[in-house]
């Protein structure tokens, strides 16, 4: 949580390099800021583009790690493309317009670069833009396992054309084939600048290779989890055959199936010890398969599990145990919210409810599984409940710093009808 | 009362038969599509009052659905209908202009109802579209910031968005707030429209951050 935050430049949603969208995502700014002040230092003896060629190479490309579920549905384009809207482009193209007639501007005037200079390095950045981010493509289209010839082609030839049209244009405006000579060395020396700077990257490139055996371990990790599961759902599908007849079971069975598919194929790869969240969704699961209740675990924030969230994770489990055994339902909501500072779990049921003055609670084990172990752990419970209308059981545990001193908790708002039961 | 005419869009073919044969007789079912070329011009063509609408789809999913709709027919609501659990596709579509989103498990008379809401107007939220939505505004509760108003969820809205997300039908969130089942809608389609105006930009970071997890 203390290291460093690093740069990105995200690989799905870029125009050129990247780089602006990096930044403005780093800095909490709003992109076109970032390309304003670019396009701005620009006019100052081309000190943005300096800047964004340099942060270019230095940023790395942040690829997405989409659960399995997701990259598939990507790569089939069944979900919407993360790319650049026409709108953007558009404002883009407008404030890069706008840079270079103010740039130009700044050159007739004669305050700019120098005119030979000038020229020549327009040619060679636009040339190195055009080669990095078709390198930028090949790393990225590697890791997609897609092979993409023609985008290739086309964005050399688009480069090699755009090249073309500004030496054109730079013989036409000075006219005289002794500045096309001028031209064609000043390309020779950009081109075999090109070759120095980019020579060792590309080298880099092709040896670089523990990015793909990182991918290579991940999807054979991935392989063999599919194939436990395609093993379980056979499993099912056997047991549900047997079990026709048994409504409740056919629901649990199913129910079981259709979670473990969902976490494979849209969750994390989270284990039970490692967050409360885990711990609450694998107690949910556990109550689901033994009292055939589904349980929908909904949350906000997760925090890593330490001896007080354990608590409150077995808590929340009793409450769920209690609410599938006793009210009658057929589902049971919990919730779960932290924000750093103290966890809450609420575990709702609509069913049979009972009198809390009337009945003791003790019967239930209420009191020493739920309410003394959270308060043990400094936290409170809350059960409210009446016949007919449900029960809800609310926990609520500071969570600790690292120094494993609690965190001060400020005033929360509360509902207004909260009975506290001791 | 005439029928609601509803549209059914999803690429699963067994799907579409299930929910036709659940809701079809309360609603009409008017239309169905696989892939996003042939719902838009179903949807073109059959004008339905409401779209049920599959996040993830050949051609671009559900979003490109929206997308290239919303503003040529602001008059037909989509109701987004998935397995995906994925939050940042369920608040893409949301932010995008469907109405709700409800899980795929939903029983009929559940959806059913969930149609006549998003028809008359309202937003449908599920408990997962709450949680959802208290995650994505998180960051900025502490925060006061005066020029970003709109983009905050107020206390009471987040109070609402906090009970639905622990199961509470609208009826019971206001009997629990004391106020009235319209006031909760109001509430509810409060913080859909900032969820869809926003331009805020943890909102985008929030989608990014979670694609690193």
């Amino acid at each position: 949580m203390t290291s460093y935050r690093r740069a990105y430049r995200p690989a799905e949603h870029r125009l050129v390099g990247g780089v602006a969208t990096g930044l403005a995502e780093h800095l909490g700014v709003p992109v076109v800021y970032v390309r304003v002040a670019f396009v701005v230092a620009t006019w100052f003896q081309g000190v943005g583009v300096l800047a964004y060629l340099l942060l270019w190479r230095l940023l790395p490309l942040r690829r997405p790690d989409l659960s399995p579920g997701l990259e598939s549905a990507t790569r089939r384009g069944l979900r919407g493309s993360g790319r650049a809207g026409a709108r953007e482009i558009v404002q883009t193209a407008a404030v890069g317009s706008v840079g270079i007639g103010v740039l130009l501007v700044i050159q007739a005037t004669g305050r700019g670069i120098d005119d030979h200079v000038f020229g020549p390095l327009l040619v060679a950045v636009i040339g190195v833009a055009v080669v990095w981010r078709q390198l930028d493509d090949v790393t990225w289209s590697r890791w997609m396992r897609d092979t993409s010839g023609w985008a290739f082609a086309s964005r050399v030839a688009a480069g090699g054309v755009l090249i073309a049209v500004a030496a054109v244009y730079f013989v036409s405006k000075e006219g005289g084939w002794s500045a096309a000579v001028n031209l064609a060395s000043a390309l020779v020396v950009a081109v075999l600048g090109l070759g120095l700077i980019l020579g060792p990257w590309i080298a880099r490139l092709t040896r670089d290779l523990t990015e793909e055996r990182r991918e290579r371990v991940r999807s054979q990790e991935r392989a063999d989890v599919a194939a436990h599961l395609h093993d379980s759902v056979l499993q099912t599908l056997a047991l549900l055959q047997k079990n026709a007849g048994d409504a409740s079971a056919v629901a649990t069975l199913a129910r079981r199936q259709e979670r473990e598919l969902r976490d494979w194929l849209y969750g994390n790869d989270e284990r039970p010890g490692d967050s409360l969240l885990a711990a609450l969704k694998a107690a949910a699961a556990e109550v689901e398969d033994v009292h055939r209740v589904p349980v929908e675990v909904i949350a906000v924030g997760d925090v890593p599990l330490d001896a007080d969230m354990t608590a409150l994770a077995r808590a929340a489990r009793e409450a769920m145990v209690n609410a599938a055994k006793h009210a009658g339902v057929d589902r049971i909501d919990v919730y779960v919210e932290t924000d750093g500072r103290s966890a809450e779990v609420f575990v709702r049921d609509r069913g049979a409810g009972f009198d809390p003055a009337t009945i003791a609670i003790d019967r239930m084990g209420v009191r020493a599984s739920i309410i003394a172990r959270v308060e043990r752990h400094g936290g409170t419970a809350t059960i409210r409940s009446a016949p007919g209308e449900g029960t809800e059981v609310a926990l609520r545990v500071p969570v600790r710093g690292p120094e494993g001193e609690p965190v001060p908790t400020p005033g929360t708002t509360r509902t207004a009808t909260e009975e506290v039961i001791p | 009362m005439t029928k609601l005419r509803v549209a059914i869009v999803d690429d699963h073919a067994m799907f579409r038969t299930g929910v036709r044969a659940e809701i079809d007789g309360p609603v009409e079912v008017v239309g169905q599509a696989e892939d996003v070329e042939s719902a838009v011009a179903m949807i073109v063509e059959a004008a339905p009052d409401v779209v049920l609408l599959d996040v993830h789809m050949p051609g671009g999913g559900g979003l490109e659905v929206i997308r290239r709709l919303h503003l040529r027919h602001p008059e037909t609501k989509f109701l987004a209908l998935s397995v995906s659990d994925a939050a940042e596709d369920v608040i893409g579509i949301i932010r995008a202009g469907a109405r709700g989103y409800v899980t795929k498990n939903i029983s009929g008379p559940e959806l059913l109802d969930a149609i006549d809401r998003v028809a008359a107007g309202d937003a449908v939220f599920s408990p997962r579209l709450a949680g959802f939505v208290l995650d994505a505004f998180a960051g900025t509760i502490e925060v006061a910031q005066v020029d970003e108003d709109l983009d905050r969820l107020t206390e009471r809205e987040r109070e609402v968005m906090r009970l639905i997300a622990r199961g509470y039908a609208y009826k019971e969130v206001a009997k629990e707030l004391f106020i009235s089942i319209k006031t909760v809608e109001t509430h509810v389609s409060s913080v859909l429209r900032k969820l869809q105006l926003s331009s805020r930009h943890e909102l985008t970071r929030w989608a990014n951050d979670r694609r690193l997890i």
